[in-house]
């Protein structure tokens, strides 16, 4: 086991959005989260890296690092939990001041203190392995979506994360950039990464993952294998949502 | 008081080199053009860049200050640029060279007028600085944590540098405006372009000939300021998002 999540509950106000969230997942393990907006599925995965801070829950990791968020969490205990994780952000966000470069080497130079020439060798690697050897040293700005999402991929594996999170990577892609950011997640998929992905790419899901949950109104409807879930969803709700996303019109 | 000293001295200097008398206009236009010009690179340009920047660095410890979750932390900051804000500038300055001699804290013209400008300055930038950290997408500081930046890494490393590009036209403005609020400093003795305008024009009643000439030597140092704000801006254009 490489995370056990158990009794995951957050809410924003008087807003409950996760209600009371079990999931375990397997190390080198893909899990998908697939779900309607307003389900909770992306605030689940910003609770895992503690970018919303839960309001109850137990993470237990296989490595022993345990947080309770009934308790009160020490700010040294979240920088553990987020040293743990790499983000991928719907978004982006990729620093807009630096390079693509830059962007991957500022976690380990700054944050990890890592040797500067060690970690120049990592990031163009990991550039190169995402299919950007040419486009190492221009800005975010002169990048498409497709290859600045493929940045921001490389700049969490830089940090040499054991898990990487991916909220709705291609959510904001156009439609011909879409692959060429899910075939960079599926290569890393067969090398065995741990994974969390939230996405609405079904197909995708069913291809790449070993467990998939079904989100709706904070709690996990059903989850299984994506044959179980995807495939063949028992609850009325899977089904409906896979319906109206494979047949829209 | 060894400053008032010294200014006086430059001053009766410039007085014993020209005299002003029976000039024609061009002529008197031409002689003070020196005198005016040695005010301003004597004291109207340091005592800009001086306040501007200790300026900058007040501004800045207060915009964080505002920020922070703490109200202990913040009310100290909010008490005082709205003190600032709520005064006159003048009215400042009279208080630090004026008033404080009577509680026996007794402060030499030029740094007296730092200090106000200084403290002027730090007030409205830290309005500045502070929407400008405001105005970076929320998403640059989670992209921070998640590459495990603490706050301060993040603010430092990540924010910062995107605000800077972002303030630089409203602090460019602050800037300028600075230059032309330092003619207030004439009025306690700083020997600066418009007190040298004003001498002159106490000797020769010529008000609309040296005045004008002040006014303009003002708007070329601005004029020379706004192109070097442009180039500043080109060079930052990349630290925004697009």
């Amino acid at each position: 086991m490489f995370l056990s999540v158990k009794g995951l509950a957050k809410s924003f106000g008087e807003n409950e959005v996760l209600k009371d969230i079990n999931v375990d997942m397997e190390k080198g393990s893909v899990l998908s989260v697939i779900g309607p907006s307003g389900s909770g599925k992306t605030t689940f995965l910003r609770c895992l890296n503690a970018l919303e801070q839960p309001n109850k829950g137990l993470f237990a990791f296989h490595d022993g690092l345990t947080l309770d968020f009934a308790n009160s969490i020490s700010k040294k205990e979240l920088l553990e939990l987020r040293k743990k994780s790499g983000m991928v952000f719907q978004s982006y966000n990729l620093f807009p001041h630096k390079t693509a470069l830059e962007n991957v080497t500022e976690g380990p130079t700054i944050v990890q203190k890592r040797d500067k020439a060690v970690v120049l060798d990592l990031a163009k690697e990991l550039l190169i392995k995402v299919g950007l050897a040419d486009r190492m040293n221009l800005y975010p700005h002169q990048l498409s979506g497709g290859q600045q999402q493929r940045v921001g991929i490389a700049r969490a594996l830089a940090m040499e994360p054991e898990l990487m999170l991916f909220d709705e990577p291609t959510s904001a892609l156009d439609p011909e950039l879409i692959g060429e950011v899910l075939r960079v997640i599926k290569d890393l998929a067969k090398e065995n990464w741990t994974m969390v992905i939230v996405t609405h790419e079904i197909q995708f899901a069913s291809e790449v993952s070993d467990y998939v949950l079904f989100m709706d109104g904070g709690y996990i409807v059903e989850q299984g294998s994506p044959e179980e879930v995807l495939k063949h969803p028992k609850e009325m709700r899977t089904k409906q949502f896979l319906d109206r996303i494979l047949n829209p019109a | 008081m060894s400053g008032l000293v010294k200014m006086y001295h430059l001053n009766s200097m410039i007085y014993a080199t020209i005299s002003y008398q029976n000039m024609g206009a061009w002529e008197l236009f031409l002689n003070s053009l020196l005198p005016m010009l040695l005010g301003a690179i004597q004291y109207t340009i340091p005592l800009t860049i001086i306040s501007f920047i200790l300026g900058l660095i007040v501004a800045l410890l207060t915009a964080m200050m505002r920020i922070s979750k703490s109200k202990l932390i913040r009310i100290p900051a909010v008490v005082y640029v709205s003190a600032i804000r709520g005064t006159p500038l003048l009215v400042q300055l009279f208080i630090i060279f004026f008033g404080l001699p009577s509680i026996g804290i007794t402060i030499d013209p030029f740094p007296s007028a730092i200090i106000a400008f200084t403290l002027n300055v730090g007030a409205y930038a830290s309005e500045i600085v502070r929407a400008a950290i405001l105005s970076i997408a929320k998403g640059q500081w989670e992209a921070a944590y998640t590459i495990g930046m603490t706050k301060t890494l993040a603010l430092r490393r990540i924010i910062l540098p995107q605000a800077t590009r972002v303030s630089i036209p409203p602090l460019s403005n602050s800037f300028i405006s600075l230059v032309k609020d330092t003619s207030l400093a004439s009025l306690i003795l700083v020997a600066e372009l418009f007190r040298q305008a004003q001498e002159i024009a106490a000797r020769t009643f010529d008000f609309l000939l040296l005045y004008t000439e002040a006014g303009l030597i003002y708007w070329a140092i601005c004029f020379i300021l706004s192109i070097f704000q442009n180039s500043l801006e080109k060079r930052y254009d990349r630290f925004i998002a697009k």
